[in-house]
């Protein structure tokens, strides 16, 4: 598979040189030394390669011989990427540690997919068929959650000469022949993708519905749509993480990809070990049966942290093709930035801002724009939605990895540590984040829940500005100062935070809330409202309506009504209806 | 070591470039990248140093003991063929190191049949057991709010001045296997501890000394002591010459141990000073561009593997520079260790120990180490709900400065002193007062109680019943 293409000649950490061919091409996937680590080509000057190397380079010396592989940096795709962990370049975590205990050994070479597995592969085609890149060839059940569907490579076509009758094949087996105009070729469920490269689609489509992650501030207040990208900023401690995990939990995806980049050891475990515990609320299913974990945390080599993000949007994309919808989490994209920088600090290149080179605003617009909502070649519809996570240094959004990402993306979830600090999770801050996509998602609410979410969406958006306008009257000169109207408009924006916004990753019911109940409870805090502006108008005391017992009812709703029972909302709504209809008859 | 005395190896006499404590040799061949090497001087005294880059001819050093006294041509430089190791045994407990690892308690050289490298190897994320069993320190802030687990790595914020050398000579006392509030611990898991010094006063170094030496626990620490005095660049090698040593007792020895590093600072301003004068491009505040990934190759040098019962926990000391936590070196920090304990002059000053500032202190860990079955059911709403009442204190107190006390309404003249009794009775605490979980989760109750059962919306209506005013 490879050959030498050249001798190490220069050592600086993650970065090597080395004078040989003038044959290798820029980002190649090369062996360096004796171990054979993996690197890949990042720039080229007469004979000198510049390589950035995906192991510890400890101990390697001048003269260590470098090896060529004559293909790009690329992913394994089939069968078996749904459950599985691997590294930032696609090593399956499980298997390296049969191989080197508990701790990464060096210039281990794994294949990313296990070859010794039996699929059973059920065609969906014939002899004869013409096919072009993208057609389903047959379906495969890859776990009981996802039916797997196996594609023509997107840059082939040709016609069938042969297929598999259905049966068990391995990813290696042939499943079928196709007579391409470069003669006959063997296809099998296993295919190859350079991770640097978008897979094509047929066509972009525009975004109609969200994806809904049963988070109430993020659905209702800050819709992200299916295809689209996001941002989640918050320095250290304001919940990036729990919220990710959230997302990557409950979000209505069939697949999910989530990449820790550089982050801790111990979150990937918890994830590990607490997926396949969970249960997908509407495939019924082990959350782990849906989801691709990309894991290179924050010690492991600085390059590989680098390719991580490119290895999981690859998967994602691939899914996507099949016709699915796929979120992907990256945890962090300032940690992948970082790594930009280090190796580009290596490389001794101009730095722009804050040492980040001036390519990093164009590497973070090629990541974003690989999410979108798409007719996938063989017709069907498939997303990729991006979730990325940024951590701002001292928590200070100026900086250049929160800007630039804000100029890509179009749903905004800025984190707060004051919030945080009070534990009002998830802590995104109401007054600075926003979604573009509001207007898009419209429609889709109008159909699934038959109420006018937009209307109420700026309604509850009114109160919380208005509540942040007279807190800092407040500040000044104390509540009591306030006309009881505009007392009222603090009462309610207590119900939205704490009541609604609030939302306990922890808590058996609350940890997702339905679509369905998130409308209804803010309905109901928004009918709240209404009715006691009408009493206090009449001249009622902002004490009386504070102290309704239905108020304690309303905090509390989202614990008290189980996801299945929201019929109970029903008897709260009359019960509210009944202590309001009370206190106005005495204001009549 | 002894170890690399007439192991052979490569020998250059003469040096091209003497800078601050690097070194550039040329006319080498056959150098690896991060090998160890020897230096000598013109009258034969040997300091360690190790490769920084290396090209075909030409080898960049780190000189660990400084460069004062080479010369051009009278330097003798020998490349050791290897990564810097050092022996791991037991019997390194109870014994004082230097930053790299020689004794300098009068002791013999410890005799191990293991040597490691020094640098480690990251551990396999399957690998690892998520920490769930939590650690009781006796320490109200920390057990009730901020509980600690075995196998995280929490660090402590602090300020020059702070007490924070007494805090975690305390956490190290009274350090404990926790169990559920009512049972004793089934097996009292005992913590060894490896104290790693980088840049610290000799007075420091002497408190922690005499402290591990009062309770008792000096047989059980191994100290690594890199003095203020000391060669700043050796720092660079301390931490991780104790976590090497650490791994070893944790995973290959099944101990519980606790690592003390203090001070992260130091070793940051060493890292920084390397990077200056290889010319390196910063990034904030002149730090280098991977001061992450440096950090994080010593602080994810933490947790439980499946194939031991052994745990480290870290407990990384930093001061902060002019209090500023978003100073690269507490930011970057808080971003991969598993939260973070803050104190806060403020309450120093009011004379309050430990001064924990509850608010922007931190354990991700808690809360998998808490609730039935591992303190108490309540624990979690309990915390959440100090938390949230203690956050509006501060509001409250905000608005009182302006309009005065007498202005508030009576339920937020309840906070006031619900936040005083709060700092006085719950955070505050002695030096040798060891709390158990109990204890604390029963003075938070009862300062809650000071507040109307109303306000009490983070502990269910259930809880109120069961502890409320009791």
């Amino acid at each position: 598979m490879s050959w030498q293409i050249g001798t190490v000649t220069w050592i600086n950490g993650p970065v090597v040189r080395a004078r040989g061919s003038r044959q290798v091409s820029m980002l190649e996937l090369v062996e360096v030394g004796d171990e054979h680590l993996v690197g890949e080509v990042i720039g080229l000057e007469g004979d000198i390669i510049t390589i950035q190397v995906y192991e510890e380079t400890s101990g390697m010396r001048p003269g260590a011989p470098v090896y060529g592989t004559g293909m790009p940096l690329s992913v394994e795709l089939g069968p078996g990427l749904l459950r599985s962990i691997f590294d930032g370049i696609q090593r399956p975590l499980p298997v390296l540690e049969m191989r080197s205990g508990s701790f990464i050994g060096r210039g281990i070479h794994l294949t990313p997919l296990y070859r010794k597995d039996r699929w059973n592969f059920t065609p969906q085609v014939k002899v004869g068929d013409a096919v072009t890149g993208g057609t389903i060839l047959g379906t495969v059940p890859e776990t009981p959650a996802l039916e797997h569907r196996v594609l023509v490579p997107p840059d082939l076509e040709g016609t069938l000469t042969w297929v598999a009758p259905a049966g068990e094949y391995t990813i290696d087996e042939p499943i079928a022949r196709l007579r391409t105009e470069n003669g006959e070729q063997e296809l099998t469920m296993l295919q190859r993708w350079p991770v640097r490269r978008p897979r094509p689609y047929r066509s972009r489509l525009a975004p109609t519905e969200p994806l809904i992650t049963g988070q109430r501030v993020l659905d209702t207040l800050f819709p992200l749509a299916k295809g689209g990208a996001a941002a989640i900023p918050g320095g250290f401690g304001a919940g990036k993480t729990v919220a990710q995990h959230q997302i990557a939990k409950w979000a209505d995806a069939q697949v999910v990809v989530y990449i820790g980049c550089g982050e801790r050891g111990n979150e990937m475990t918890e994830v590990l070990q607490e997926f396949p515990g969970l249960v997908d609320p509407r495939s019924g299913r082990p959350l782990m049966e849906r989801t691709v974990l990309i894991a290179n945390t924050s010690n492991m080599p600085v390059a590989a942290r680098e390719a991580s993000i490119y290895t999981g949007i690859t998967i994602a994309e691939y899914y996507r093709d099949m016709g699915y919808h796929v979120a992907l989490m990256a945890d962090s994209t300032s940690r992948w930035a970082e790594a930009l920088r280090e190796i580009s600090g290596r490389l001794e290149e101009m730095p722009a801002e804050e040492g980040y080179p001036a390519y990093l605003a164009a590497r973070l617009a090629e990541f974003y724009e690989r999410a979108g909502y798409v007719e996938t070649l063989n017709g069907e519809r498939g997303s990729v939605s991006i979730i990325g996570a940024v951590s701002p240094p001292g928590g200070d959004f100026s900086e250049p990895v929160t800007q630039h990402t804000k100029r890509f993306i179009r749903c905004f979830w800025a984190l707060d540590k004051a919030l945080a600090s009070a534990r009002h999770f998830p802590s995104v801050n109401w007054l600075e984040s926003y979604s573009e996509y509001v207007d898009d998602m419209a429609d889709w609410w109008r159909e699934q829940v038959d109420r006018d979410w937009q209307t109420m969406r700026g309604q509850a958006m009114t109160i919380l500005t208005e509540e942040s306008r007279l807190e800092r009257i407040v500040k000044l000169v104390g509540p009591d100062a306030l006309p009881d109207e505009q007392r009222l408009i603090l009462e309610t924006a207590r119900l939205l935070r704490e009541g609604f916004l609030q939302q306990s990753a922890l808590d058996e019911v609350d940890s997702y809330s339905p679509v369905q109940k998130q409308i209804r409870m803010l309905d109901l805090i928004l009918h709240f409202h209404q009715r006691a502006q009408r009493i206090i108008k009449r001249g009622a005391l902002i004490v009386m309506i504070h102290d309704l017992p239905v108020v304690n009812k309303l905090m509390r709703m989202k614990t008290l009504v189980a996801n299945d029972q929201l019929e109970k909302l029903d008897d709260i709504r009359r019960e509210l209806d009944e202590q309001m209809d009370q206190l106005e008859a005495e204001y009549r | 070591m002894s170890e690399f005395i007439d192991r052979g190896g490569q020998e250059v006499i003469g040096v091209a470039r003497v800078e601050g404590p690097i070194v550039v040799v040329d006319g080498v061949g056959n150098v690896g990248y991060d090998e160890v090497v020897e230096v000598f001087d013109s009258r034969g005294r040997v300091r360690r140093g190790r490769v920084l880059e290396v090209g075909e001819d030409v080898a960049v050093v780190e000189v660990f003991a400084g460069t004062t006294g080479l010369s051009i041509d009278d330097t003798r430089v020998r490349f050791l063929g290897q990564p810097l190791r050092i022996p791991v045994t037991e019997e390194m407990l109870g014994r004082i190191f230097d930053g790299m690892g020689t004794p300098i308690d009068g002791g013999p050289e410890p005799l191990a049949d293991h040597y490691a490298d020094i640098n480690g190897q990251p551990i396999n994320p399957t690998a690892r057991v998520y920490p769930r069993d939590y650690i009781q320190t006796g320490i109200s802030a920390i057990d009730g709010m901020n509980t600690l687990v075995m196998g995280q790595k929490l660090p402590i914020f602090s300020g020059s001045g702070l007490p924070h050398y007494q805090l975690a000579a305390q956490i190290v006392r009274q350090a404990t296997l926790g169990a559920p509030v009512g049972e004793t611990p089934s097996q009292a898991a005992e913590f060894v501890i490896v104290f790693a010094a980088m840049g610290v006063k000799h007075d420091v170094a002497a408190y922690f000394r005499n402290s591990f030496a009062e309770s008792g626990a000096l047989t059980r620490v191994a100290m690594f002591l890199n003095l203020a005095d000391d060669p700043p660049v050796e720092r660079l090698v301390t931490p991780r010459v104790a976590l090497t040593l650490a791994e070893y007792l944790a995973f290959e020895r099944q101990m519980h141990v606790l690592v003390i590093l203090t001070d992260m600072t130091n070793y940051c301003e060493a890292l920084r000073q390397i990077s200056n004068i290889r010319g390196e491009v910063p990034s904030r505040k002149g730090y280098p561009g991977y001061l992450y990934s440096d950090l994080a190759s010593i602080y994810e040098r933490t947790g439980r593997i499946k194939t031991s019962t052994g745990s480290i926990t870290q407990l990384p000391i930093l001061t902060m520079p002019n209090d500023d936590i978003t100073h690269p070196v507490p930011d970057l920090t808080g971003y991969i260790t598993e939260g973070q304990i803050v104190l806060s002059r403020d309450l120093a000053y009011q004379d309050i120990y430990p001064p924990i500032a509850v608010l922007p202190s931190l354990s991700r860990l808690m809360k998998d180490g808490i609730g039935e079955g591992r303190t108490r059911a309540d624990h979690s709403h309990l915390s959440a709900q100090l938390y949230a009442a203690y956050a509006h204190v501060q509001d409250v107190r905000s608005l009182a400065s302006v309009i005065g006390e007498e202005e508030l309404s009576t339920v937020d003249q309840k906070y006031l002193e619900f936040g005083r009794a709060f700092e006085r009775e719950f955070i505050n605490q002695g030096l040798t007062e060891n709390r158990t979980i109990e204890e604390t989760l029963t003075i938070g109750w009862r300062l809650l109680s000071i507040l109307p059962p109303e306000e009490l919306t983070r502990v269910s209506p259930d809880e109120i019943q069961q502890y409320y005013r009791k």
